[in-house]
């Protein structure tokens, strides 16, 4: 008996030495060179294989980042500027600080601004609704209202608010990976900039029909009146379809914009102020006096110079 | 010969056809009409006329915009108020010519009198021509250029014309009441569209619950005389009316995936269609009114209407009655295959068959479960699909797979969801799954376009 427990012990034993040396003799040879830089690369990513980088996960993006002669086309959004510090030290390139992005919700069609004008009954998905027909409201370019947005997130940072039958973006946990943006069949979402302190401007709004149609469809509308263009003074917002679009490399938070939108289709947040409409509109009105009062001077003194040379 | 069906699939559903003793009525015309310039498959029709312009019923509004695209013709005199984008039934804009009525003067050559003409031109070109001229189209519900389908391409060779007279559409009696009261006009055409297709063998198939019909439409062909055209019983089945089922029911001979009708020598054209290339063809009339079945059992009354294209659908419905109370949907076309009419301002368009008004109670749909894999989805499939596996594979967005397994021979006629006990929305998702498969060959044969192209350069 024991004889046999001693053979089986020393037979496994030295099966599994010889074993052992095959494998490592065929991984010496066989060894297949990697650039070990891909590894470090990989570690330093978030590793959420979320794909909002362009890449199939972050390994995908590690090999490419390697093999990339700069980091131009190379972003991590959820890791950010952080990330992207490490990588680029890792690798040897310098990189230019992107600004952190958010995503943004461009339509305030609540229930109670934009009214229901008939009952969807199908199936509870934003694509299937799209293909479908125009949606339950008068607004075909809104928001659906079904979450296909909700599901896309893998962060958990979007989520329906009941009340107004909108999605909401938790600041705090998006990082703006995009996959929203492609979820969304009615291209709502916007990657946008979080601005200082989170500070920035937006029309949340994507109504392309013409001001009184799309006022009757959401009392929330843009309705391409054309007044913020006219209003800012830092040529930031243009006009486009019926739509206006501030671009937030121009942007300059001064609020002015969204204090003269008659519809309330610009939103400003994380403001540490509640914004005083009627000030703001009183400061406009000073300058816009200042500027006539200035062009008259202007043009009584031009008057006066010719009246001189005539004479 | 015994009764015929296709061999695979399909479902029996109730027939429900309350409507199908009211004769069809002209409608009274509209104060203005909205003539939509997409009433068929194809390229957009362009306008020819001009805001300002004074039109004549069957006068020519717009010019095809493509090979496969059609005339559309003024279904009102008066004047053109408007060429602008407006919401279609499902709201979405769609490029429309608005027109104020001002009487109901006709164009000239356009015959209005009741008498029948027999006699069939020999020319078949200028048939074909005529056709193309009235803006004939495919009336079963595809809207499929007519002309484009009587010019077979070179190599293919039709052997019989296909009549489609099933109306296996729960609700839907417009085509019945056209072939009781327009029985003769009908043969007519049909005999057109046989000679045209080079004098072939025509079968008008009529299913089993319409048997007034079939009578009648036999008296009609022994009293006009014409040879090769018979009658076929169908058996009671959706979707008959499909047109790969009615080719297997009617020939027993199968469609391949992918492939067109003429591939197996059949041309398949409805009841209406046939009407229609009659009135072009014989009358000089074109397409400017069709029948519309207005049904329900909520409905204040069933009717079936000869509706000038472009009416506003509420026009309609006001003029029997208007919307009752307990109208929880209204649907353009039946039940399985229609559209939910999510704008009632929009207006007919050629192929307007149907409007069905259901209650609350019999269109909500049930909460859906999870899949018991019963199989009933893949029996009711009239393609031979696997309609629980297509739904897997949507959900799962495996693209590949789902072209491996067909889904774009899905015809969407609703069979699977009909039939599922889980009340799982099947076609819903296969729908979406089909849209982003077709976009995906439509993709990839650009590209490879593009590529030879290159390579010759």
């Amino acid at each position: 008996m024991t004889n046999i427990v001693i053979w089986t012990i020393a037979i496994i034993t030295v099966l599994g030495v010889l074993l052992a040396l095959v494998l490592f003799l065929v991984a010496k040879k066989f060894k297949v060179e990697e650039d070990p830089r891909i590894d470090e690369v990989e570690k330093a990513m978030p590793g959420a294989n979320c794909g909002g980088c362009g890449f199939a996960g972050c390994r995908a993006f590690a090999e490419s980042a390697v093999k990339a002669s700069d980091l131009e086309k190379h972003f991590c959004p959820v890791g950010g500027n952080d990330t992207m510090a490490k990588v680029a030290a890792i690798l040897g390139f310098e990189v230019k600080a992107k600004a952190p992005q958010v995503a943004v919700i461009r339509c305030n069609g609540t229930c109670s601004a934009r009214p229901k004008t008939n009952e969807y009954d199908g199936f509870p998905s934003c694509k299937v609704k799209a293909a479908l027909y125009s949606g339950d409201t008068g607004c075909s370019f809104g928001c659906l209202g079904c979450g296909d947005c909700v599901e896309a997130c893998q962060f958990g940072a979007l989520s329906m608010d009941p009340e107004t039958g909108l999605p909401v973006v938790d600041e705090e946990k998006c990082t703006a990976c995009g996959a929203c943006v492609k979820a969304c069949p009615k291209l709502i979402i916007e990657l946008r900039p979080k601005g200082p302190r989170g500070m920035r401007e937006a029309v949340v709004c994507v109504n392309k029909d013409k001001g009184p149609v799309a006022k009757k469809a959401c009392a929330n509308a843009c309705i391409g009146c054309g007044i913020c263009v006219k209003t800012c003074t830092h040529d930031a917002i243009v006009m486009e379809n019926n739509i206006a679009y501030i671009d937030p490399a121009k942007c300059k938070l001064c609020r002015e914009c969204e204090a003269m939108c008659p519809t309330g289709a610009i939103h400003g947040v994380n403001f540490p102020k509640a914004l005083d409409k009627e000030a703001v509109k009183a400061r406009i009105a000073e300058r816009k006096k200042k500027a006539a009062e200035a062009e008259a001077a202007a043009k009584a003194a031009e008057a006066e110079q010719s009246k001189k040379e005539e004479q | 010969m015994g009764k015929r069906t296709f061999s695979i699939g399909g479902v029996h559903p109730h027939d429900n056809k309350i409507s199908r003793d009211c004769r069809i009525k002209p409608l009274a015309i509209p104060p203005t009409v909205y003539i939509s310039m997409s009433q068929h498959i194809g390229a957009p029709a362009k306008p020819v006329v001009a805001v300002g312009d004074k039109v004549k019923v069957g006068q020519v509004v717009a010019e095809p915009g493509g090979f496969v695209s059609a005339f559309i013709h003024s279904s009102v005199s008066g004047t053109v108020k408007s060429i602008a984008p407006r919401a279609d039934l499902a709201g979405n804009p769609v490029m429309t010519i608005e027109i104020a009525v001002e009487g109901d003067e006709w164009a000239e050559g356009i015959d209005r009198s009741e008498t029948l003409v027999t006699a069939i031109p020999s020319d078949n070109k200028a048939i074909i021509e005529k056709i193309r001229l009235g803006g004939v189209v495919g009336l079963g519900g595809a809207t499929f250029p007519t002309h484009v389908k009587l010019m077979p391409p070179p190599g293919s060779k039709c052997e019989r014309v296909i009549i489609n007279g099933c109306e296996c559409e729960p609700y839907l009696t417009s085509d019945f009441r056209t072939l009781l009261e327009k029985g003769e006009q009908v043969v007519i055409g049909a005999a057109i569209l046989r000679q045209v297709m080079g004098n072939v063998p025509c079968t008008i198939a009529i299913e089993e619950n319409k048997p007034e019909a079939i009578v009648h439409i036999r008296e009609v062909i022994a009293k006009l005389g014409y040879e090769g055209i018979e009658v076929m019983t169908m058996k009671m089945r959706y979707p008959q009316g499909g047109e790969k089922q009615l080719i297997d029911a009617v020939m027993g001979r199968q469609v391949g995936s992918g492939a067109l009708p003429i591939s197996v020598g059949a041309v398949v054209q409805n009841v209406a269609t046939a009407l229609a290339v009659y009135d072009a063809v014989q009358k000089n009339k074109p397409i400017i009114d069709n029948s519309v079945t207005v049904t329900g059992a909520c409905a204040a009354q069933q009717a079936n209407l000869l509706v000038r294209v472009g009416t506003p659908l509420r026009f309609i419905l006001d003029a029997v009655g208007g919307v009752p109370e307990s109208a929880a949907k209204i649907i353009s076309g039946g039940p399985m295959m229609g559209r939910a009419v999510a704008n009632l301002d929009a207006a007919t368009v050629k192929g307007t068959g149907a409007l069905l008004l259901l209650t609350e109670a019999e269109t909500r749909r049930k909460p859906a479960s999870a899949c018991i894999r019963c199989g009933k989805c893949a029996n009711a499939c009239p393609m031979g699909l696997e309609p629980f596996l297509l739904n897997r594979l949507v959900k799962a967005g495996d693209m590949e797979a789902l072209e491996e397994n067909a889904i774009q021979d899905c015809i969407e006629c609703g069979c699977c969801l009909y039939s599922c006990p889980a009340n799982i929305p099947l076609l819903d998702n296969i729908r979406m799954g089909k849209g982003a498969v077709l976009g995906a060959i439509r993709a990839r044969a650009a590209a490879a376009k593009a590529a030879a192209e290159a390579a010759k350069k």
